[in-house]
């Protein structure tokens, strides 16, 4: 729908990939399998923004073991709405962010404020493969592999003050290469409740499938809250405030009756348009039941404790 | 040339209607060529829906356009397409409506109910695929015979009102950008438009030719303004 120049996408940006995945075909044709890390440098294609590959990855056991969605349906379908509303719109338009260089910037209620490049990012924690489901609030879901480290570690860096309470995300808002509509109130904030964001579920996220995030999927860096609706997960983050209010969030300005604060996968509270009971995994055919936190309660559920769930939806 | 486009013979209008028949089956074949290649993208049931929803208000506001056409045209036998059209967007409305129920729900009865009767946007949906049944059903030569021209008339004004419930339908089902129902909501807004200033125009003109009321012998009782 959007109306946007086509990028100009580098080929290098997106053949590495296909000569990796070719690559990783033929050895497996061949029966090279067992082979295949002893020829390493074959399967390292060459190291572009776009498309470099993160290593060593620490496997972790939060992980889920369901089957991953495939690398196709993960980057071709997003929600982006600064690059169009429509799913494929992204991947169309993405290509004109620039991700380098890039900074983030945390700052608020913290001892040490400090802008962090991306490459400092990169080597702040060990990088762990974590294999989240995604439930959006549409009634879709995904079983995405990400790549990061717990938020936690950068917010430990900069000392919150006791006075912190809630964090503030403010994301990428250029107008030169995004929809300059206002269709939201740009810049995309969101936020998370302190406590919420120290949650060792909560992933800065750099990568998925191995590599460095895809322009379309919110790089260079962005949030992972896998036990709340995906919107919550805000892409391309350029700012991260610690607060004592709490902040507000672009969805909730848009809509507050549809898109509360908390915003928890929550199968017993509909929202107004669509049923929330049920989901559809993409690359399934039937409706599968929506799981309390997007299965995600035994970690998460203690962090409401006495809340009611339906008035802080 | 001009007598063809003008006067077209029997057999033309019926190549005609061959042809647009086809043309409208396009779009329902283009989705089960994509369906069986799985070429409809990462959510093809999602993409079915969306697809066939848009043609339905897509056929409901061609049928719409048949008129105002003619008119400006002249093209009378163009009159002799609209049935099959509206036929059209009720078939592409029964095609929406079954991806929903089997595709989509699965014929979960229970969310099916409590879909159309809690979610606004799929209440009026229903709505307006329910209205459209009897014009479906009586656009027939034996029904216009039956329930006369008048009364068949009558009832199918009431696509007007469909079609605005088409409108609002999917204005309300998406989240942010309502670009796109916009863009139906104008059209539709036109077509209607259009209609009711000729209708005007045609009022204005019987009341000029109204014959002169014929001499009036016993006691006048004015119920309108004398100077009008
Ligand atoms: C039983 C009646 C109906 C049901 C249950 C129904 C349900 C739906 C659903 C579930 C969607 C998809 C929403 C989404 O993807 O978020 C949709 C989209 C749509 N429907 Fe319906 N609908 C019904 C009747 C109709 C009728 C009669 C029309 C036309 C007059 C219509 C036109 C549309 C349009 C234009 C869309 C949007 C397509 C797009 O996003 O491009 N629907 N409907």
């Amino acid at each position: 729908m959007l109306i946007l120049r086509t990028p100009e996408l580098p080929s290098s940006e997106i053949t590495p990939r296909e000569l990796f995945e070719g690559r990783r075909r033929f050895l497996r044709d061949a029966g090279l399998v067992l082979a295949a890390g002893a020829f390493g440098g074959l399967a390292s294609a060459p190291a572009t923004a776009a498309n470099a590959r993160l290593a060593p990855l620490a496997a972790s056991p939060l992980s889920t073991n369901e089957e991953k969605t495939s690398y196709k349906s993960v980057t071709t379908y997003n929600n982006y709405y600064e690059f169009g509303t429509d799913k494929g719109d992204p991947v169309d338009n993405a290509g004109r962010l620039v991700t380098r260089p890039w900074t983030v910037r945390v700052e608020g209620l913290v001892g040490k404020p400090r802008t962090f490049d991306i490459d400092e990012l990169m080597k702040l924690a060990p990088l762990e493969e974590r294999i989240y489901r995604m439930r959006c609030v549409e009634g879709w879901s995904m079983v995405i592999p990400w790549v990061g480290f717990p938020l936690s570690a950068l917010l430990k860096q900069v000392e919150p003050l006791g006075s912190a309470k809630f964090v503030e995300f403010v994301t990428l808002y250029d107008p030169k290469v995004m929809s300059r509509l206002p269709v939201l109130d740009w810049p995309y904030t969101e936020g998370l409740r302190l406590d919420e964001a120290l949650h060792p579920l909560t992933l800065l996220t750099l990568g998925l499938y191995g590599e460095v995030l895809p322009n379309q999927n919110g790089a260079p860096v962005r949030l992972v809250v896998p036990w709340k609706y995906g919107f919550k997960s805000a892409k391309s983050i350029v700012t991260i405030r610690l607060t004592e209010k709490q902040p507000a969030t672009a969805w909730n300005k848009a809509a507050r009756h549809e898109y509360g604060f908390y915003s928890n996968v929550n199968p017993q509270v509909d929202h107004p348009r669509w049923s929330q009971a049920t989901e559809r995994r993409i690359g399934e055919f039937r409706k599968r039941p929506t799981l309390m936190f997007n299965g995600y309660a035994e970690q998460v559920a203690s962090l409401y404790q006495g809340m009611d769930l339906r008035a802080n939806f | 040339m001009t007598t063809m486009l003008h006067a077209p013979t029997r057999t033309q209008l019926a190549g005609l209607k061959a042809a647009l028949f086809l043309l409208c089956l396009v779009p329902a074949v283009r989705l089960v060529l994509g369906w069986q290649a799985d070429t409809l993208g990462a959510n093809p049931i999602e993409t079915i829906t969306r697809a066939s929803g848009d043609w339905t208000l897509r056929f409901l506001l061609i049928t719409l356009c048949v008129t105002p056409l003619r008119r400006l045209t002249g093209l009378n036998w163009l009159l002799r397409l609209r049935r099959m059209l509206g036929l059209f967007a009720y078939a592409y409305g029964c095609a929406h409506f079954m991806t929903y129920l089997w595709l989509d729900q699965f014929f979960d009865w229970m969310a099916i109910a409590h879909d159309i009767l809690k979610r606004p946007f799929i209440t009026v949906g229903f709505a307006a695929l329910v209205l459209m049944t009897p014009l479906a059903l009586t656009s027939n030569a034996f029904s216009i015979r039956k329930l006369g021209g008048r009364r068949w008339q009558a009832l199918h004004r009431s696509v007007y009102g469909i079609a605005i419930l088409g409108v609002v339908h999917f204005w309300w089902l998406v989240k942010a950008d309502v670009r796109e129902p916009m863009l139906y909501a104008f059209a539709l807004a036109w077509l209607l438009i259009v209609r009711a200033w000729w209708r005007e125009v045609e009022r204005r003109r019987q009341l000029a030719a109204s014959p002169p009321v014929p001499a009036f012998k016993g006691k006048v009782i004015r119920i309108v303004p004398a100077d009008k």
